[in-house]
């Protein structure tokens, strides 16, 4: 899962922000110096590059490509046909969509709120939008876990009105897009709620005041001159969380331990992967999946470096 | 008109506390179930409190699960976050500074390969890396954690960031006129003015090393080698309050308000960082950006 510290941190926009401003091709380092000095400041982190990104990479590709008849993308079409590839995916996919509009609408709608707040009152809901961020990965799913029972959560007024008594009728396979995407908005949505005010800080107020005295209101200013403004925001958040939302492994994991087998333990396609692994042996077909997913990842971080405009790189 | 600006005020506000209460709720539940017996958990109101004799107990009650397992695990969770966050710093502080104020051939190909790998999801390389850890047999030890750990690109980028624009380049030019060596340079200007962002690497790694579930799932073999994110999967399936198919009687000790504590004690760390050093952490950065 998505680790959303990691990539929005509050800081992180302010940081992005001057690499955005500064542009890479005035971005030079200063004048004289040895030439070779700078090979070793980057020798550590270039050998853990080469040792824990590329080499694992390379390797998992091998072993994808190894088949009894040679090499070849058997691996590839044997995990294809796997009666659980499709399913996993769909799963995913099906989870992505509703955590993705979901997130998107809140995360903008909630920014533009607390934006419009006095300092103090919107730093104190930031602040709560962004603390169960800390609890990220296991924890999340177990505090989680007791929300969904009907029986302990502060929330069981929702589930009553559902008719749901038992965890095991809230936890259903066609319930399971839902719960997850809960889960991700909990524990992502306050980091990103803090980057996109960052965002809006950053529209010039001239601009707004002219708005309103033009007569624009609240929702006009919003949706004419806020948005626009920190569209590419919003896209980087999709794309980003996308990319990571692929990955779901330790929720549908846990979630799964906890009711006894409730989701089977194939649901997503990392769990597929690891499943093939470990319990049946088959390295090669795993290692096929892990490929899909990596070169997955792969090719949206390379759109968005290249293609979005957030970096600059020339 | 102002009255219906007011109008759209309040509303927002009443949105705002909705959407606070789903966020803070959870946590809050969290805090309280503890201090209840599982039985007062599953009859009293979801957010009443107990007594903190109860919260004593209940801590006692973890902390006595299969000898002192859980302390094992907050051990390893400790060992294998901290290694991974100080090798993080490690390299990524004088790689950033490299890339930011060193020239060298691949320069720029080296950022764009650190920002492409950044935002792959490190989830992505679980699979390939313990491939790789087993074939070198490293799977059962610490490296095989501290070492992806230490793997932070993200902090490159930070340095990277920290470096070119809070470090004025006319003084490096000048300290190497004054031929100051390289390394000289780093150590005497670029070292004394990193404490922002080698706090700042620190948090964000220290927080991903910590939460990580699925590497330490795949490198470790057994519940001695477990950090504490992994054991709490193995408490919850333990636990009959929870589990309707987990064995009931034996040393079975996990109710509801254990798994609480079990959750709480997992995030303590994490929560404690976010509560006292976010704002510092926060404001490092934004001083450093009225800087340039």
């Amino acid at each position: 899962m998505t680790d959303p510290l990691v990539t929005v941190a509050p800081g992180e926009h302010a940081s992005a922000r001057r690499g955005r401003r500064s542009r890479w091709r005035r971005e030079r380092p200063p004048a004289g110096g040895s030439r070779t000095a700078g090979y070793f400041f980057v020798a550590l982190y270039v050998a853990m590059l080469l040792c824990l990104g590329v080499a694992p990479t390379v390797y998992a590709i091998s072993l994808a490509l190894r088949t009894s008849h040679g090499l070849g993308v058997g691996n590839f079409v044997d995990s294809y046909h796997l009666p659980e590839f499709m399913p996993a995916f769909k799963h995913v996919l099906l989870f992505e969509a509703i955590w993705l509009v979901s997130q998107s609408v809140l995360v903008v709608s909630l920014a533009l709120m607390v934006h419009n707040l006095s300092r103090r009152v919107s730093a104190t809901f930031r602040f709560i939008f962004y603390l169960p961020g800390a609890m990220a990965g296991a924890a999340s799913v177990v505090i989680w876990l007791f929300m969904f029972t009907p029986t302990t959560s502060p929330f069981a007024f929702i589930e009553h009105a559902l008719h749901y008594t038992l965890l095991a009728n809230t936890v259903t396979p066609a319930n399971l897009p839902v719960l997850f995407a809960i889960m991700a908005f909990w524990t992502g949505a306050g980091g990103w709620i803090v980057v996109m005010h960052g965002a809006l800080n950053n529209v010039p107020t001239e601009l707004i005041e002219a708005a309103e005295i033009d007569g624009s209101n609240v929702f006009q200013t919003a949706l004419r001159i806020k948005l626009p403004l920190i569209r590419k925001w919003v896209v980087y958040m999709l794309v980003l969380s996308f990319a990571s939302g692929t990955q779901l492994f330790v929720e549908p994991q846990i979630l799964g331990i906890a009711t006894g087998g409730e989701v089977p333990p194939q649901w997503s396609p990392n769990q597929l992967a690891y499943y093939l692994a470990f319990q049946l042996d088959r390295f090669n077909e795993a290692a096929a999946i892990s490929v899909d997913l990596l070169v997955f990842g792969l090719l949206v971080a390379v759109l968005i470096v290249w293609r979005g405009k957030l970096f600059e790189v020339q | 008109m102002l009255a219906r600006h007011y109008a759209y005020r309040i509303i927002a506000i009443l949105i705002l506390l909705v959407f606070a209460a789903f966020f803070f709720g959870p946590i809050i539940w969290l805090l309280l179930a503890p201090t209840k017996t599982d039985s007062q958990i599953i009859n009293q109101t979801p957010l009443a409190f107990g007594s903190f004799g109860t919260f004593g107990h209940m801590f006692h009650q973890l902390i006595s699960y299969e000898g002192d397992l859980v302390l094992t695990w907050l051990k390893n969770s400790a060992i294998y976050s901290f290694g991974g966050t100080a090798l993080a710093v490690l390299a990524a502080i004088p790689a950033g500074y490299g890339l930011a104020l060193t020239h060298f051939v691949g320069r720029r190909a080296l950022l764009a390969i650190t920002l492409v790998v950044m935002i792959v999801p490190a989830t992505a390389l679980v699979l390939p890396l313990f491939l790789e850890a087993n074939t070198v047999h490293l799977v059962g030890t610490v490296w095989s954690l501290i070492l992806p750990f230490g793997f932070f690109p993200f902090g490159v980028y930070l340095a990277y960031i920290y470096f070119s624009t809070t470090i004025p380049k006319d003084l490096i030019g000048a300290a190497r006129i004054d031929g100051a060596g390289e390394w000289g340079v780093f150590r005497r200007i670029a070292l004394p003015l990193a404490t922002p962002i080698v706090a700042l690497v620190a948090f964000f790694s220290f927080v991903a090393n910590w939460n990580n579930y699925y590497l330490p799932f795949v490198m470790t073999y057994d519940n001695s080698q477990y950090p504490l994110q992994v054991g709490l999967p193995i408490l919850l399936g333990s636990s009959p309050s929870i589990n309707p198919v987990a064995a009931t009687g034996g040393q079975a000790v996990i109710y509801r308000p254990e798994m609480a504590m079990a959750t709480i004690i997992a995030i303590a760390p994490v929560l404690l960082v976010f509560l006292f050093a976010q704002r510092t952490l926060v404001a490092g950065m934004l001083a450093g950006s009225t800087k340039e």
